[in-house]
């Protein structure tokens, strides 16, 4: 079944919108979802597959390169998800201009806080004198 | 309907419970041992394998229903009875999933 008469095709709404980004918005999230798909399944199955979840066995396991850099990847993805979506959500129930910036920002601060906070400690583990 | 609510709940939590707890891990394992075992103590405690289980029903959910998003986007699925059928599977799925990993994870090892 093809979409019906009403949908708009996506080439028509990309760099349109009062912001002109509302179609990046959309292309943004579902591509980070396909990246999540495989990084969030690659950190369960991980997990899953060590032997022991004690500190030493986790240091370890992220000091390899191929377990650094798909947690980097998942870190910077993830946040970057989880404010595409959450303001999927603000924006559909915070109509009022003031309020949906104010919640939208407060969103923006706390997602980029989290991610860097997250790359710190990954760095530290990876990178430092950690023990 | 009940999916489509379902995959903004787990989104939302996977959002504000999942990645806190993400950076949290990540930070006791840079801080040190102490951290560590704080950090294991408590999700250990029942109140942290509730919250555990939670997330990782989350995460299983949220993957399903976004895999049946995503077909949707493509046109795709939108039949009442496949649309209802990929409904129903990724709640099934769902719960399948997180039974069967803790199963191992509580019962095959610690």
């Amino acid at each position: 079944m093809s979409l019906g008469d009403s949908a708009t095709p996506l080439g028509k709404v990309r760099g349109l919108g009062s912001a002109r980004e509302g179609g990046e918005h959309w292309v943004t999230e579902r591509v980070t979802s396909i990246a999540l798909l495989l990084l969030g399944v690659w950190l369960v199955a991980s997990l899953l597959f060590l032997p022991k979840l004690d500190r030493q066995t986790i240091i370890e396991w992220l000091r390899a390169p191929s377990a650094a850099v798909p947690m980097a990847l998942l870190i910077v993805v993830g946040f970057r998800h989880a404010l595409d979506g959450m303001k999927v959500v603000v924006d559909d129930y915070v109509h009022e201009p003031g309020n949906n910036f104010a919640l939208n920002t407060l969103l923006l601060f706390l997602a980029v806080a989290g991610g860097a906070l997250s790359l710190y400690a990954l760095g530290m583990i990876v990178f430092g004198a950690v023990a | 309907m009940v999916v489509s609510i379902l995959h903004r709940a787990t989104g939302l939590a996977l959002s504000i419970a999942g990645l806190a707890l993400l950076a949290w891990w990540l930070l006791a394992i840079a801080e040190g041992q102490d951290a560590y075992l704080r950090f294991a103590k408590l999700a250990g405690s029942p109140i942290g394998l509730i919250v555990l289980i939670g997330l990782s029903w989350s995460f299983f959910q949220h993957l399903l229903s976004g895999i049946r998003h995503l077909t949707m986007d493509t046109g795709a699925a939108f039949e009442l009875d496949t649309n209802k059928r990929f409904a129903i599977l990724t709640i099934v799925g769902s719960l399948v999933l997180t039974a069967a990993m803790w199963a191992y994870l509580l019962g095959g090892r610690s």
